[in-house]
């Protein structure tokens, strides 16, 4: 009787288990999928094209800034090592651009004066109220860590770029609001940010609509983990220096357990005699055996 | 402990051993006879204690930087990760970490359930064990309200608020909670200052969990007692502590992995958006790793059933010792145990996958028969089982040779069966 239901038991199990495997297949969400990229940052020695890099911060300055902030970026990261690279006089012909409030001085008074290297990237608005006022009630997102705060990262940001589309028949659009095929509803309040041509590089590249996307998205990926690449090499680095260790930590191990071991071959070879004895007259007939 | 009882050499050695018998100790820890058949499955207790202590450190370092401020909080974490040196990484080990120490924890639970290590005489083990695992979901709930992101916001939200659903009182506790009117900088303030402290209460709680251990000693695969100095047990040191290092070393492989390569594939990208209260994600989830309850919690419809129930799954492993009325403990030995703990594994996996899912349609089906399946498990399959299932004979001893093959103890079974009811007198 307890064999039988054992079986049932096996039974149900393996009955659960085949109803499921067809249920979580068609159950994931009829999401659209995104333009994969074979990103040169991705990958255990992913690195970032330096180019890219650069002319990313371009379009993000010219193309941009006007709306969305960086605000946990500072203009020395652009020189840094494993960013952009640029040198430290490119950066502050970039820097001197730009104007900062300080302040307040001895007299009490906020004052405006050029920014420095160590300042934090300037934002287009003074607050949040202040850019969602502006922007018709949508608030544009601030891009320093954009890349890791949506599901697919890299490729959602390079596909939403590129995902701006006519709406399909029967979708009515507001004044204002635009059909993008990648974005979550569909319906987005930024108007289509890149176009080719939309600027100028100064390194010969064609910047066409899918360039320009690229490099852009590539900065965002850096403005939100600047420390990628160390991330990487250190990785590396580490898993080799593991991997040589837990070799000899399990050679040590068989060694000292060796020990231990040699203590209880007596008890193995009477385990082995055992289990010959009961393979040799395994299946024999009981009557012949003497 | 049946060890002969330890004298330093020096005297000097004897006379500090007299007054704090911190040497007898250390000597107690290296000789602690350990069952020499304990499988890899048994290497977890280490690997746990390397994840608390990994946890405190890179949690310290932490709260030199961080800033517990609704204002800050979150540009704190920002700063961490970019300017300060090598931030990335002591953030990405803790946040990392958390999930490692739960993983570890689920592995060394499930092991426990299989071999049956919380029956007699290791009850208050057991219980100290599940103490340290509702601190450790507590302090985790905690930490990841800290970062002050979308999910840390209404994951805190949506938690608080089930203290709302006891009768009468719950609005007040709620509002004590708080320290106001919803989560704000006061709740902030004192998650971090809990989150600090409960750590430590757990530290505490894992000396007590491994005091009880050395009481009776190790459970084994086979689940029999061993014989204490006999060669079935090996001294701690230098065995024991040799494979547990070898296995640290991989487990922190996997751990560093996940650090290095996907540090961010455990949380949720809505946590990198800063909190906002008037802006509710599509779906709150919490970490994965408190996914099945929140699947029960949903799964009932009515919200203090749902806290109800959710309380009452992780209360009831308490009784467990006494729920189990089997005396075998190993699930080597208990043919239907066995499969029925793989079913409990898989419902509990479902009700973590559908955690994840929203509250609707054949998910809310499905979890509300995965929880039903849960308690049924312990409470009424578990005393029955008990008591009609038979179990397979136990050996004599752990090194009983026929079991140490595979496959040897079937072929032994097989000669016997046909030799059963044979005159043994004809036997020559």
């Amino acid at each position: 009787m307890l064999d039988h239901s054992s079986k049932v038991i096996n039974k149900i199990f393996i009955t659960i288990f085949l109803f499921l495997i067809p249920f979580s297949a068609f159950s994931e969400e009829k999401n659209i999928e995104l333009i994969e990229t074979n990103w040169s940052f991705n990958g255990l020695f992913g690195t970032f094209d330096r180019a890219s890099l650069q002319r990313g911060y371009q379009v993000y300055q010219e193309v941009c800034s006007g709306c969305h902030s960086v605000q946990h970026l500072s203009y020395r990261n652009l020189s840094e090592e494993g960013g952009p690279e640029f040198s430290i006089e490119e950066v502050k012909a970039i820097v001197s651009q730009f104007e900062i409030e300080d302040g307040p001085n001895s007299d009490g008074e906020m004052f405006m004066r050029s920014a420095r290297l160590s300042d934090k990237f300037i934002s287009p608005y003074p607050n949040i109220e202040a850019s969602t006022s502006a922007n018709d009630g949508a608030y544009p997102p601030d891009m320093s860590v954009l890349a890791k705060a949506r599901t697919g990262g890299a490729d959602y940001i390079y596909s939403l770029l590129m995902g701006y589309e006519e709406p399909p028949e029967g979708i009515e659009l507001d004044d204002g609001v635009y059909y993008n095929k990648y974005m979550p509803g569909n319906k987005i309040k930024m108007s289509e940010p890149v176009s080719d041509g939309i600027v100028e590089y100064s390194d010969g590249t064609q910047p066409s609509k899918a360039q320009i996307a690229k490099d852009v998205t590539t900065f965002l990926v850096w403005a939100s983990e600047p420390h990628l690449e160390s991330q990487h090499r250190m990785g590396f680095k580490t898993i080799i220096y593991l991997i040589i260790l837990i070799t000899l930590v399990y050679m040590s191990k068989q060694k000292v357990w060796s020990r231990f071991d040699s203590k209880t071959t007596e008890e193995e070879e009477a385990f082995d005699k055992v289990e010959k004895v009961l393979t040799k007259y395994e299946g024999e007939d009981p009557k012949t055996f003497k | 402990m049946s060890e002969e009882k330890y004298i330093p050499k020096s005297k000097l050695a004897q006379w500090f051993d007299s007054r704090l018998p911190l040497l007898t100790l250390s000597h107690h820890l290296q000789s602690y006879p350990t069952p020499k058949n304990l499988n890899y499955w048994w290497t977890f207790g280490g690997i746990l204690t390397f994840c608390l202590i990994t946890q405190i450190v890179t949690g310290l370092v932490l709260a030199m930087h961080y800033v517990a401020h609704v204002d800050h909080a979150f540009e704190s974490i920002e700063h961490i990760m970019r300017n300060v040196n090598y931030g990335w990484l002591i953030r990405y080990v803790h946040a990392n970490g958390a999930s490692m120490f739960f993983l570890a924890v689920y592995i060394h639970i499930f092991r426990a359930l299989f071999y049956g290590s919380y029956k007699s005489p290791r009850e208050v083990i057991w219980i100290i064990g599940l103490l340290i695992y509702i601190l450790m979901m507590a302090t985790a709930f905690m930490g990841y309200v800290l970062p002050w992101g979308q999910m840390s916001f209404w994951g805190a939200t949506v938690i608080t608020n089930l203290f709302s659903a006891i009768p009468f009182i719950g609005d007040s506790i709620t509002t004590w909670l708080w320290g106001g009117y919803s989560v704000d900088n006061p709740t902030l303030n004192r998650f971090y200052s809990l989150h600090y402290l409960l750590p430590f209460l757990i530290f505490g709680l894992v000396v007590l969990h491994i005091w009880a251990l050395h009481i009776p000693g190790n459970n084994n695969p086979i689940g029999i007692d061993v014989k204490k100095n006999s060669n079935e047990t090996m001294p701690f040191h230098p065995y024991m502590v040799m494979k547990d290092i070898f296995a640290l070393l991989l487990f922190i492989t996997v751990f560093l992995w996940f650090v290095f390569f996907a540090p961010n594939v455990l949380g949720h990208p809505d946590n990198y958006i800063e909190a906002n209260p008037l802006v509710t994600p599509a779906h709150i989830v919490p970490e994965w790793y408190l996914l099945p309850f929140y699947a029960i919690l949903r799964a009932i419809p009515s919200k203090l059933g749902g806290v109800i129930f959710m309380f009452a799954s992780i209360f009831i492993l308490m009784l467990l010792p006494w729920l189990d009325t089997s005396k075998v403990r190993s699930a080597i030995f208990r043919p239907i145990y066995k499969k029925l703990f793989w079913v409990l594994f898989f419902v509990v996996i479902l009700l973590g996958y559908l955690g994840a899912k929203p509250p609707e349609g054949i998910y809310l089906i499905l979890s509300r028969l995965a929880t039903a399946y849960y308690f049924i498990h312990f409470l009424v399959i578990l005393p029955l089982l008990g008591r009609y299932e038979k179990t397979d004979p136990l050996p004599q001893s752990i090194s009983d040779p026929v079991l140490n093959k595979p496959g040897v103890l079937d072929k032994f079974k097989k000669v016997a069966a046909e030799y059963e009811g044979e005159n043994v007198g004809s036997f020559k």
